[in-house]
């Protein structure tokens, strides 16, 4: 077209970005590429390659390497042998590395955006904006908890090494999101990126080792899903942090059961974005385009369920649809285009299919009417209407640029309907009434909020899910923490094996008058009950005495506990003043009862009435300090590059399961509840097997201190049984499982039907006594989920 | 005030603004105010930014159709002087320059030798309205007027009318007035309708572009709904700044009152202009609203019948830019005769 052609047609014309020097760098290592190990390229062992290809032509763009069990090998022992002298160096030095690491990325910009651009299909613009000065700012962030690490996180270590392992949606960024907070803390890292998008992850190891990072420090292994699992199954990884598919999070959940690895975990989604009929409709729709239409929709966290309220709805498609007419889809470098290509053909296939399927289920089906090249994997913005809570695209992740729309009446509908799906990452917001927006984001399940608002990241502000969305968190302070272990249980013993039960003995009282009979019952919904068996068992001493005879709970009993602690939501909503006087009431009720659990307690274990009383007295400080952090261990604001802040709530994670050791039967079982139920969470504990009296004598002091029915229930009875009926229920939102080895591995391997938190000791003692291990925030970290609600401000 | 009038007024009738207009559009006839119309606006500023801030990466344009939409833009310049130091020979200086805003050399490399291209308009105070309608005549551009008590607008009410009224019979096409913000400011927005009403009556055939002065404005909101009430009393075009305030056009300020101009065609049919004015220098900046109207509004806001540009040195930048589109050489301010 001539200039006067454009003169008269207005139109846009090509706008290419050059990409000369990526592919010059691809040219440079002869388009094959080894794994990155111990400071330079390695050849795999198999000699095996993978072919990656440009999205948006289908050509073929380099090989990478197939990484085999050597190469894992290899890589984590390399990481293996530089972690120690990594941890050595010290926050400052590592704080060097971790700011060389963010100005190399800023020298070196343009060649990470347009390689991520070829290597991925997403638009320049995003890769240029977005990908790669998010990614340099978190190693800046990074750069800073290294720095301030001795001081900030003094009562901490580095787990040892990580194996991460990232999607293909964001490389180079999840690449940041991973390593930087694992270097910071001292850890050594295996990094897997995804097969279609490793090239960036590759030119970023290079790049870091010209910067002088050291060898060993970062490893990347590049190969397929075989790779992965290898990565981690491998013995010598001492943590896997993965973002991906829910389906591949629950095979390394499983996978890593009962091993002692820690877990990342960083999900799927299908993230509500909620119009209220006062919202800035046209920002709104603006909202959208960023939500569902930002890198093709192949986003986790992206808002691709519209809930509209039923007044504006017609508007709001309205509106939608004729901002959808001046989207444009287009070759990636292209700099004047909205989306660029989805990242292989299978996803292409996969949205397509789903698509249909919502057509069938009686969508109806909007689509941006600009032309998208007709080669290469492309499809146009889309918008369903007519979408029911039902429908399969309203349930199923598409991970594509297509959104779903329904339609709701009140706020409390929206509530409802956002909340109705497994998932729990994100959630948008939108009204221009304040008192609405922030009455409504914290009954958001979702781990970030964003109010008016939607896609803003930082490396200050966590993110990660709640629910089948994962755990952990990504940026913040507690995105460290993830990469930490506490100092106080590293040094923890494998429990000895227990003794085998004493032979029970006779205890008749001949004719003398006996003591009137107690009937220990489970506790449950704020009431004693019998056992739904209607079996009991004895409780002996070490010397075989009868002392008493314990409700034998069964999957049932389990059942209608969670389901009263379901419904003590109220629990959850009550203040924190409020929550804190009823521990300190507890506390006083269980001093004046104290003398009588201190002799119940050395009934059962056989210790002397000095230990039993010091135990005695040790919950009841447990529970004053409790008290005390209920109104204490709150949430913080953070002050992203915006105007606005972000609010980190500590909410508590819901109905939690408490399997309780046999050491310490009286404040194992404080230790465990109360600062639970400090945070707002409901308990379904089991007491110790061996020695459960001293907590149904504890049932009498709960209902004697105003605690809530439901808020904590008691089953007793076989703790492994029990632990994995509690594993397996799918409104238990966490599991604490203490006391053995076997529980532990039970409670994280049957955790995956709704991927629940867990917390197991791996059969290792904890020091109950001792503060610094087992009381405070150590634990209370356990006890929240922090949920950042991004408020943006400004008339 | 009387509920209604959700479809275009079947009275109005196609008028051109001016004789070269390659689409007409049907002129504004105003309508009763309707107060649920501004009541029900909203609109979030950091969502407004953000928008404003990715476009620019969202959309560009090179090479031959950055030159194309130069050329448009400069084509809807209203080429400005409202200082108190203007002249009769200062206001012809710059008709001249108006008459042939790019060198012929370059118009013709550009393949524009043929077509007679010149800015969207002249804008003066009244006092030159007629040195200017002599020294543009037979030219095709039209004369627009600051009116009103440009720039404050605070002077008696009786006597903005007359101010109107005397451009018009100067020859002033088009009147841009400035609305009284303490109206805006206190949300007395019948006051502001029954001035603005009047404004339009007084133009007669003239057009009306309101000056909302957006930077006294300060909230998005005011703008909106000032924008909203005025095309609602008959405005032709809404204007952001009278070039004097403190902060004048900016981007956020034109999405709110784009976005006003669409949901008043969507309800009315009619195809209101869009003017900001102040602070935009560079071709850089001019493409940058040129994005903004064509995503916002379409293909027709791009032409001087509903685009126009408040801006005087904003032409001697699009000339070096244009220059060096045909030569690849940087140009230099001297190289381009000055208006």
């Amino acid at each position: 077209m001539s200039v006067a052609d454009y003169f008269e047609t207005m139109e846009y014309g090509p706008a290419l970005e050059a990409d000369g020097e990526a592919r010059a760098w691809l040219k440079q290592h002869g388009a094959v590429f080894g794994h990155f190990i111990g400071g330079k390229f390695a050849a795999p062992h198999s000699g095996k390659h993978l072919t990656t290809s440009e999205p948006a032509t289908g050509k073929a763009l380099a090989k990478i390497a197939q990484g085999s069990s050597a190469d894992v090998d290899a890589a984590v022992s390399a990481a293996r042998i530089a972690q120690p002298l990594w941890a050595k160096l010290g926050g400052h030095g590592r704080a060097r590395h971790l700011y060389a690491l963010a100005r190399m990325l800023q020298r070196h910009a343009r060649l990470f955006a347009v390689l991520e651009a070829i290597d991925n299909g997403k638009p320049i613009r995003e890769t240029r904006d977005l990908d790669v000065p998010l990614a340099a700012r978190h190693f800046l962030y990074h750069a800073g908890w290294a720095q301030l690490q001795e001081r900030e996180f003094a009562d901490q270590v580095p787990i040892g090494v990580i194996g991460q392992i990232i999607p293909w949606n964001f490389p180079l960024l999840m690449l940041a999101w991973k390593i930087a907070p694992a270097l910071a803390a001292g850890n050594t890292v295996v990094l897997k990126p995804a097969e279609y998008t490793s090239l960036t992850a590759l030119l970023f190891a290079e790049l870091a080792a010209e910067a002088g990072l050291s060898p060993g420090v970062l490893n990347v292994l590049t190969g397929d899903g075989a790779t992965g699992a290898l990565l981690v199954e491998n013995q010598g990884v001492d943590k896997i942090a993965f973002t991906g598919s829910t389906e591949v999070g629950r095979l390394i959940r499983q996978s890593t059961a009962g091993t002692g690895k820690s877990l990342t975990l960083e999900l799927g989604g299908k993230s509500p974005f909620i119009v209220f009929d006062d919202a800035d409709i046209d920002g709104a729709v603006e909202g959208v385009v960023d939500a569902i239409w930002f890198n093709q929709g192949q986003v986790c966290c992206a808002g691709s369920r519209l809930l509209l309220q039923e007044g504006i709805a017609e508007t709001f498609r309205r509106r939608l649809i004729r901002r959808m007419e001046t989207l444009r889809v287009g070759p990636p470098l292209d700099k004047a285009i909205d989306m660029g290509a989805v990242v292989a053909p299978v996803q292409l296939e996969r949205i397509k299919a789903l698509v249909e399927i919502g057509v069938e289920e009686g969508a109806e089906k909007y689509q941006a009417p600009g032309a998208i090249p007709t080669e290469g994997c492309f499809y146009p913005p889309t918008l369903l209407w007519n979408v029911h809570p039902s429908s399969t695209v309203a349930i199923e992740e598409i991970f594509g640029p297509v959104a779903v729309a329904m339609t709701f009446r009140t706020p409390d509908e929206a509530v409802m309907l956002a909340n109705n799906t497994r998932y729990g990452l994100a959630a948008s917001v939108w009204s221009e009434t304040i008192g609405l927006a922030l009455d409504i984001a914290p009954k958001l399940l979702a781990g970030v909020v964003w109010i008016n608002a939607t896609n803003l990241f930082d490396a200050s502000v966590g993110f990660g899910g709640y629910r089948e969305s994962g755990f952990g968190r990504e940026g913040g302070r507690e995105g460290m923490y993830e990469y930490l272990k506490p100092k106080a249980w590293s040094g923890r013993k494998a429990r000895a094996k227990a003794l085998s039960p004493p032979a029970a003995t006779s205890d008749s009282a001949g004719f003398g008058v006996p003591p009137i009979d107690r009937t220990a019952k489970l506790f449950v919904g704020g009431k004693q009950v019998r056992p739904d068996g209607n079996y009991s068992r004895a409780v002996l001493s070490p010397k075989g005495r009868h002392l008493g005879e314990a409700g034998e709970g069964n999957r049932k009993d389990i059942r209608n506990a969670v389901a009263a602690a379901r419904s003590a939501e109220a629990w959850a909503r009550a203040t924190a003043h409020n929550r804190a006087q009823i521990l300190y009431y507890l506390a006083e009720n269980l001093s004046v009862r104290g003398d009588e659990f201190a002799r119940r307690i050395a009934e059962m274990t056989g210790v002397s009435g000095a230990k039993s009383r010091a135990e005695v007295d040790a919950s009841i400080e447990r529970l004053f300090s409790y008290g005390a952090w209920a109104d204490k261990f709150e949430g913080s604001v953070h002050a992203p590059p915006l105007r606005g802040v972000a609010l980190a709530m500590h909410e508590p994670i819901g109905v939690v399961g408490v399997a309780c050791p046999d050491e310490a039967p009286l404040l194992g079982l404080v230790s465990l509840v109360a600062p639970l139920i400090a945070m707002g969470n409901r308990v379904v504990a089991v007491p110790s097997e061996k020695h459960p009296l001293a907590a149904t004598d504890f049932y009498q002091v709960l209902e004697t201190s105003d605690v809530p029915a439901g808020v904590v229930n008691i089953v007793t009875g076989g703790r492994d049984d029990l632990v994995k009926v509690l594993a397996e229920h799918d409104d238990v939102d966490a599991l604490w499982a203490f006391g053995s080895q076997e529980a532990s591995a039970v409670a994280e391997r049957l955790s995956i039907g709704n991927l629940k938190r867990t917390l197991v000791d791996h059969g290792l003692l904890l020091d109950w006594y001792d503060k610094s291990a087992s009381e405070g925030p150590i634990l209370l970290r356990h006890a929240v989920q922090v949920k950042n609600i991004w408020i943006p401000y400004g008339d | 005030m009387t509920q209604s009038v959700l479809i275009p007024n079947p009275s109005a009738v196609p008028v051109q603004l001016h004789a070269r207009d390659t689409h007409p559009v049907s002129r504004n006839s105003g309508r009763a105010l309707e107060m649920d119309w501004v009541d029900e606006i909203r609109i979030n500023l950091s969502a407004a930014e953000r928008r404003v801030a990715s476009l620019p990466g969202r959309r560009t344009v090179k090479k031959d159709a950055q030159a194309a939409w130069l050329l448009k833009a400069l084509t809807c310049i209203d080429l400005t002087t409202l200082n108190g130091d203007d002249t009769t020979e200062r206001v012809k200086r710059l008709c001249a320059k108006a008459k042939t805003p790019v060198r012929a050399d370059i118009l013709e490399a550009l393949g524009f030798a043929a077509r007679r291209l010149h800015t969207g308009a002249i804008c003066v105070y009244h006092r030159f309205v007629a040195t200017a309608v002599e020294a543009l005549d037979g030219s095709g551009i039209p004369v627009a007027a600051v009116s009103t008590g440009f720039p404050a607008g605070l002077i008696p009410h009786d006597l903005k009318l007359k101010e109107i009224e005397a451009s018009v019979r100067d020859g002033a096409q088009e009147i841009d007035i400035v609305i009284t913000r303490e109206h805006a400011l206190t949300g007395d927005w019948r006051a502001l309708y029954a001035e603005v009403r009047d404004f339009r009556a007084a133009c007669g055939n003239a057009h009306l572009k309101t000056i909302l002065a957006t930077g006294d404005l300060k909230t998005l909101r005011n703008v909106a709904k000032a924008s909203m009430v005025c095309m609602m009393a008959g405005a032709d075009f809404i204007k952001t700044s009278t070039g004097k305030e403190g902060v004048n056009a900016t981007l956020p300020v034109t999405l709110a009152m784009l976005r006003m101009i669409r949901v008043y065609q969507e309800r009315t049919g009619y195809q209101i202009g869009f003017k900001p004015a102040g602070g935009i220098s560079t071709a850089k900046d001019v493409l940058n609203y040129q994005f903004l109207m064509k995503e916002e509004l379409g293909r027709d806001w791009l032409e001087p019948d509903l685009f126009r540009i408040g801006a005087s040195s904003l032409l001697a930048d699009i000339e070096r830019q244009l220059e060096h589109h045909v030569t690849g050489r940087y140009s230099a301010f001297n190289r381009h005769p000055v208006g």
